[in-house]
This record gives C-alpha cells, sequence and structure tokens, in this order.
C-alpha cells in the first residue's frame, strides 16, 4: 500500500498534474498497447512487468526522456509524463499481476 | 488485481487523500455498461471493464461474430498476411464475463436509457459507451456511391469490404498498369493509413509488377509523417510513386467508375487499371440518430473523460468523435476506452473522474524491415491538448546515419508487429 501514500506526497508536493494524483494502474493502460497486457511483449518489446526495482524503472524513463538511452519510441512517450506519473508507474509495474 | 476499499482502509493511514486516489478500487455500485460497437474502442473498453472494475456489468453489443482490423489490412495487400491472420472472434472475451449481443444496434433511447435491438429487443443501460466507427460519405465525391464501389473499392471498412477485394484488383493488374488512390482531406480515419497503403501497394510491385505507377490524387497539402513517407518511397521505390496535393489539382472531386476515371477539381480526368477511393466519412449512422454527432457528422465529447458532450450517461470513443489532436486511431480509441470505463465506474460510485491522460502510437510499414511511427500523449482539461516537448514523428534520415539507420527502421518495423500483438491480445486474447 506504500505506493499511495508516495503518490499522496508527491501530490502534496505538487507538479504539472498536482490536481488529481497519478494513477498508476490506469495511466499504465497505454504501456499495455505495445508491452501487453500481463507484460508478455514480444517482437523485441521487453516485458516490463515485475520490474521489482522501482528506482530502475524511473531512472531508465528518465534516460529515455534525455535520449541518453537509445530507443526508437520511448524518449518520445517519456517525455510525455510527469515524475509523479513516472513513479506511480514504477510502482504498478513493481507489483506482480 | 483489484484493491478493495477495506484493504485500503486497514493499510492506509493518511485515510481520505489516499482512498480518493486510485481508480482502481472497486465500484461501490455495481451498474450496467452496455457498449455499442465490437472494434478498438469497444472490445478494450469491455476488457479494460472486466480486469478493473468487475462488479460492473458489460454488455457488448456487436453485430459482427468477428472483427478484421483496418490495421494490418495494407499488409496483406503486400501478400505479407493473410486476412485470416488479422480476423479475431469475441469467444475471449465473454468467457472473461462480458455479456455478448450479437445483433445490430438499431437505436438509442437516451432518455429512457435503453438500446434497441434490430429483433426489437430493448437493452437498459447505466451508462452507454458507443464506439460505432466511420460511416462513408457516399455521395461526397460525386458518383462514388456503393455501386461504384465494387468497381472501385475503398477497403476502408472491413465490414463493409474486405481488403481481400482491393487484393485481387491488384493481383490482376496488367504489368506496367496504373494504381490510382484518391486520398480526402481532414479529418478521417486512420491519417498515415492510405500512405502505409501507397507503400505496401509499391512492396507488392516492386516484386511483381515492377513497371506499375501509383498516382496518390490528395485533397490535403500535406500528411501525417510525410518527409519519413517520401524518403522511403525515394529510396525503396524509386520512379514508382506520384503524389498529387490539394495545391497541384489532386483533390478528387467526382469519379467515372465506367471509365476508371478520377476527375479532379480543376477537371483533370485521371484514368487507373485499379482505383482506391477513400471518401469522406462521418460518424457511425447509430451516433448521429441518437443526436451525439454535430453538424459535422461528428461527435463532440468532453475532453476529461469522453463523455458525450450532447447527451448526458453516454461516452463516445474513437474514430467518430470530435478528439483532435488525437488522431482517428486504433491505439487512441484503446486509451480513451480504459479512461471513459474507469470515468463511468467513477460516475457510479460517485467519484470524481481521474487525471485525463491518453495516448497514441501509430506505427506504418514502409517497406521490408522499414517501420515508422507517430507518438502522441495527450491530456484533457478545457480542451484536449498534445503535452508540448514530447511525441512527434521518428527520426529523419538526416538525424541517422548507416548501420544506426538501418537498425533503427528494421526495429521500428520489429515493434509494430509487437504493438499489433499486444493490441489485439488484449483486445481478444
Amino acid at each position: 500500500m506504500r505506493f499511495h501514500t508516495l503518490a499522496a506526497l508527491l501530490l502534496l508536493a505538487g507538479g504539472p498534474a498536482a490536481a488529481q494524483t497519478a494513477d498508476g494502474p490506469l495511466l499504465a493502460g497505454a504501456c499495455a498497447g505495445c508491452h501487453g497486457v500481463t507484460g508478455e511483449g514480444g517482437h523485441g518489446i521487453p516485458n516490463i512487468y515485475h520490474m521489482h526495482d522501482r528506482q530502475q524503472f524511473v531512472e531508465l524513463m528518465r534516460a529515455f526522456r534525455t535520449n541518453q538511452r537509445p530507443n526508437t519510441v520511448m524518449g518520445r512517450i517519456a517525455r510525455g509524463y510527469t515524475d509523479a506519473e513516472i513513479t506511480a508507474l514504477a510502482a504498478h509495474f513493481a507489483r506482480a499481476q | 488485481m483489484t484493491i478493495s476499499r477495506r484493504s485500503l482502509l486497514a493499510a492506509a493511514p493518511l485515510g481520505a487523500a489516499i482512498l480518493a486516489a486510485p481508480t482502481i478500487a472497486r465500484a461501490q455500485n455495481a451498474g450496467r455498461v452496455v457498449i455499442i460497437g465490437g472494434g478498438f474502442g469497444g472490445a478494450s473498453a469491455a476488457r479494460f471493464a472486466r480486469d478493473r472494475f468487475p462488479n460492473l456489468d458489460v454488455t457488448l453489443i456487436e453485430q459482427g461474430r468477428s472483427f478484421t482490423t483496418c490495421p494490418y489490412g495494407n499488409l496483406v495487400l503486400a501478400g505479407r498476411r493473410t486476412v485470416e491472420s488479422i480476423t479475431f472472434g469475441y469467444d475471449r472475451l465473454a468467457a472473461r464475463g462480458v455479456r455478448l449481443v450479437h445483433q445490430r444496434a438499431a437505436a438509442i433511447d437516451p432518455q429512457g436509457k435503453r438500446v434497441r435491438l434490430a429483433d426489437g429487443a430493448e437493452v437498459p443501460y447505466d451508462r452507454l459507451v458507443v464506439s460505432p466507427g466511420i460511416d462513408l460519405r457516399w455521395g461526397a465525391i460525386e458518383g462514388y456511391d456503393e455501386a461504384a464501389s465494387a468497381r472501385m473499392p475503398h477497403c476502408w471498412t472491413p465490414t463493409l469490404q474486405p481488403i481481400t477485394v482491393l487484393a485481387a484488383q491488384l493481383r490482376a493488374m496488367p504489368q506496367g498498369g496504373t494504381f490510382v488512390m484518391a486520398i480526402p482531406d481532414n479529418p478521417f480515419r486512420c491519417p498515415p493509413g492510405p500512405y502505409e497503403r501507397i507503400s505496401m501497394v509499391a512492396e507488392y510491385f516492386k516484386r511483381h509488377n515492377p513497371r506499375a505507377k501509383i498516382i496518390a490524387l490528395d485533397a490535403k497539402n500535406g500528411f501525417s509523417k510525410q518527409p519519413l513517407f517520401q524518403e522511403a518511397w525515394e529510396e525503396l521505390y524509386p520512379g514508382m510513386i506520384e503524389w498529387r496535393g490539394a495545391s497541384n489539382d489532386g483533390r478528387v472531386t467526382a469519379v467515372a467508375p465506367a471509365a476508371m476515371e478520377c476527375v479532379t477539381e480543376f477537371g483533370d480526368r485521371v484514368k487507373g487499371d485499379v482505383v482506391n477511393v477513400i471518401p469522406p466519412q462521418m460518424a457511425g449512422r447509430i451516433a448521429r440518430d441518437a443526436g451525439l454527432a454535430a453538424q459535422s457528422g461528428w461527435c463532440p465529447i468532453k475532453p476529461a473523460t469522453f463523455e458525450s458532450a450532447q447527451v448526458p450517461d453516454i461516452w463516445v470513443l474513437g474514430d467518430a468523435t470530435i478528439a483532435a489532436p488525437m488522431p482517428k486511431s486504433g491505439f487512441a480509441a484503446n486509451t480513451q476506452a480504459k479512461h471513459a470505463i474507469a470515468c463511468i465506474a467513477a460516475s457510479l460510485a460517485g467519484r470524481a473522474p481521474p487525471a485525463a491522460v491518453y495516448f497514441n502510437t501509430c506505427y506504418s510499414h514502409v517497406g521490408e524491415d522499414y517501420g515508422i511511427s507517430i507518438v502522441g500523449v495527450y491530456r484533457g482539461g478545457e480542451r484536449l491538448t498534445e503535452v508540448e516537448g514530447s511525441g512527434g514523428i521518428s527520426p529523419r534520415n538526416s538525424a541517422l546515419q548507416g548501420e544506426r539507420r538501418a537498425e533503427h527502421r528494421r526495429l521500428e518495423a520489429l515493434y509494430a508487429d509487437g504493438w499489433y500483438d499486444a493490441i489485439t491480445g488484449e483486445m481478444f486474447g
């Protein structure tokens, strides 16, 4: 349940989407379009479910944002989300489906 | 997969602030959600509802017993896919607890909150999702009616006309013949679609009819991913493709099917051995008849929720909506659907809707091991806006050198296949 606490703290801390808490499972709906609903990915698209290290997820998305990590679409995608949203997504993907 | 409100209460001492946050908590009141249309919007809505809000009673009204995707239809033209491989059934959705009604939805009664089926039966709803896709505007191009479409196929709505019709015509085309495409003005279903079709027909011709020519007559002066398409065409199919924009008299205003001619705005008559006309479009009839559409024939929605801006308790999804800057695409419909279901669950539980974040990636196959994409992340508040600094198209050739370029294009073609399997797996798997 700790991600709810974290999300609430981020809400209090403010940020572009501060009006409503970042909803990790709902946001992750977009990811499922390529990464699959249960992470099966396929055709080279990685399985991002069961990424138990949330910090790794956050750092990966940050690296995509700046194109520090080579990518085809993930940079363009990562730049669309706030820190709070990426944190919420990290928590969502860390949980077993 | 769902988090009960009870377990949240037990584990979260911050109380109300936490409870207000996730929309994945169960709806307090089970509600009857009826979905019209089993395409990208409707099937995605049904799947998401069963996964995340299992208390909701979900009925999907879809006339067809199978669904052939528009995406990847162009790969049938190239000979890379069979139409069977892009056709899906609804058995798995039914097994997940979606009540499937394989009938035509004839009318919506918004006051009585009922959908009337073609056989007269009525389906009551608490909340209605309308995802009907498009209807073609017959006669908008003079002479292009349903009869004309047998000779000059559109193949832009699989339920009306399967892609195999165009595929067969292309295979029967004489060597060195001409394929003519008439492409409409905005807005229309799938902005990059016609140009992927040009590419896949070119791929087919390159192998089987190398002296064939493609003439694209466009009512627009520019198109989605244009520099990427044109660079690729130059590289892969030099001399085969001629694209004429509106300012170069590319707009087709009439057709003469007997003569297999497209007639342009300024009277040029362009004859083809095979002619593909993609006519202007509008929202599917069920939406228009129910008062969901504006004068334009498309359905206005509230950007924060995708509720109809015109009729209460009805959500409209996908190609039928006015949702610019989101494109009319399957992926867009899929993310709109998920947000709509979350908003419906919230509305049934008397909660505020979640923040609106929508998403799209459109992949296009331009050639073998050559894929390109456009990405969009959107937020819905007072208006629908694209997140500044995000999204956009794949890098141009000038931004990718040598091996990196070939690898990038190859990966995007591969990821396109991954996208297709993932999204169809979500809807129908």
